[in-house]
């Protein structure tokens, strides 16, 4: 197996990993980008960004490839849709298997494997995804002109993108499991007085109904215990977003209940050289800029840190 | 009319026959520029040195030329972009709807496109 060192190996290359690479490469420290995705993240999937400090507009497509020329113009190596395997986050040397064919090796790592949209993890789900399950009003609208569609969970990006798809669908029905939405007043004041939109509260879908195609869903009401059995188009889900730590569940890296990682103000985990920046780091709020702050800090940190080791 | 990525494209019906004709395995994912064809362009793109006996380009979903894969019968129920389609000797033999990880994307191609 080929080896190869490097001062920093980067795991994640959304906004807080490419920062961190840009801030590593420029200040002469050898970092590498490893990801088992799209190169951009979460970032990738937001059609416009209205409120990055310094850009009136842009898309997250366009932001991210900026990020990804200024990383790699300062010299920062950046793999996408790789297989990872054989993480080592402990002792002197940081190991990652790469394709497993190389085996990168490094003083300090920085985990910025973000977060990813929850799936509500129901039978049918999976299998009926793009065919009457959509993650993505703006994508998929269009595919139901006048047909009656649910949207699932109770926050800003459910109700909003609830509001949007009136503009294609007859009959929009909102289905949350608490009594009441977790999104801003004006949101639900635009959900309330949106005479398509029905609103069905204390309830979760249970199971994903059709063949070929989404037919029908079940759904529970989870105060009566009462299920029902509902013809429907489409549903969407925009039920929040999980941290991606699955490679890091059963290490001796700390995460809390909600399995994000656990650091202090300066990235720092509780490993020796492991850093984390951006939406896995356990933290309040989730914006591209507090990601791109996360990778600052991460890789200053991880820089002050390899100083200290010489 | 194409969309402004990196990969190799197809942008009118003639064209599409011509590449079916040309090549003996081909995929094209015919999307827009959005959160859920993004990440398989770059796969495309990723994989394309990888898997050279594999013809990869991509195809304008809004463009009227694009109906030679909206309107085919294995895509009649799907309701996600990007619509993936692979053919083999001209022939669809897979074809996905909405957001695909590597690993879909391969295991169709490993599948359908043995080297």
């Amino acid at each position: 197996m080929e080896e190869k060192n490097v001062d920093v190996i980067i795991i994640g290359g959304g906004a807080a990993g490419l920062t961190a690479g840009m801030y590593l490469a420029r200040a002469k420290s050898s970092a590498v980008i490893l990801d088992s995705g799209t190169i951009g993240g979460q970032l990738v999937l937001t059609h416009e960004v209205a409120n990055y400090p310094g850009i009136v507009t842009t898309s997250g497509y366009q932001l991210a490839n900026t990020m990804r020329q200024q990383a790699k113009s300062f010299g920062c190596e950046i793999k996408s849709n790789i297989t990872l395997s054989d993480l080592n986050l402990e002792g002197e040397s940081k190991t990652v298997v790469v394709n497993n064919n190389i085996r990168y090796k490094a003083k300090a790592l920085i985990i910025a494997t973000g977060g990813r949209s929850r799936m509500l993890n129901v039978p049918g789900e999976a299998r009926l995804k793009g065919k009457g399950v959509s993650y993505c009003a703006t994508c998929d609208g269009d595919f139901f002109q006048d047909k009656e569609i649910f949207v699932v969970g109770g926050g800003n990006s459910s109700l909003e993108e609830a509001v949007s798809l009136t503009k294609y669908a007859s009959k929009v029905t909102i289905i949350h499991q608490f009594d009441h939405f977790q999104a801003f007043k004006h949101a639900i004041e635009e959900v309330k007085k949106n005479p398509k939109i029905n609103i069905i509260l204390q309830s979760k879908i249970t199971e994903f109904l059709g063949d070929e195609k989404l037919e029908a869903i079940r759904y529970q009401n989870l105060k009566t215990g009462e299920e029902f059995h509902q013809p429907i188009d489409g549903v969407f889900i925009f039920i929040g977003y999980e941290a991606n730590t699955d490679m890091f569940h059963g290490s001796s890296l700390k995460l809390n209940e909600s399995k994000e990682v656990v650091a202090d103000e300066l990235m720092k985990t509780n490993l020796t050289g492991i850093f984390v920046a951006g939406d896995n780091r356990a933290k309040r709020y989730r914006q591209i800029t507090t990601a791109v702050a996360d990778g600052t800090i991460a890789a200053l940190s991880a820089l002050d840190f390899l100083n200290s080791q010489h | 009319m194409v969309l402004p990525t990196n990969l190799k494209h197809v942008a009118t019906a003639t064209e599409h026959a011509q590449v079916l004709k040309d090549h003996e395995n081909v995929m094209i994912c015919c999307g827009r520029m959005g959160p859920m064809c993004l990440p398989v362009y770059d796969i495309m793109g990723d994989i394309q040195d990888e898997y050279k006996h594999v013809e990869f380009r991509d195809m304008m979903f809004d463009s009227p030329e694009s109906a030679v894969i909206r309107n085919h019968p294995a895509c009649r129920n799907f309701m996600g972009i990007p619509f993936t389609v692979y053919y083999k000797n001209g022939e669809l033999v897979a074809a996905t709807s909405s957001i695909q990880s590597q690993g879909q994307v391969t295991a169709i191609l490993d599948r359908e496109f043995k080297a």
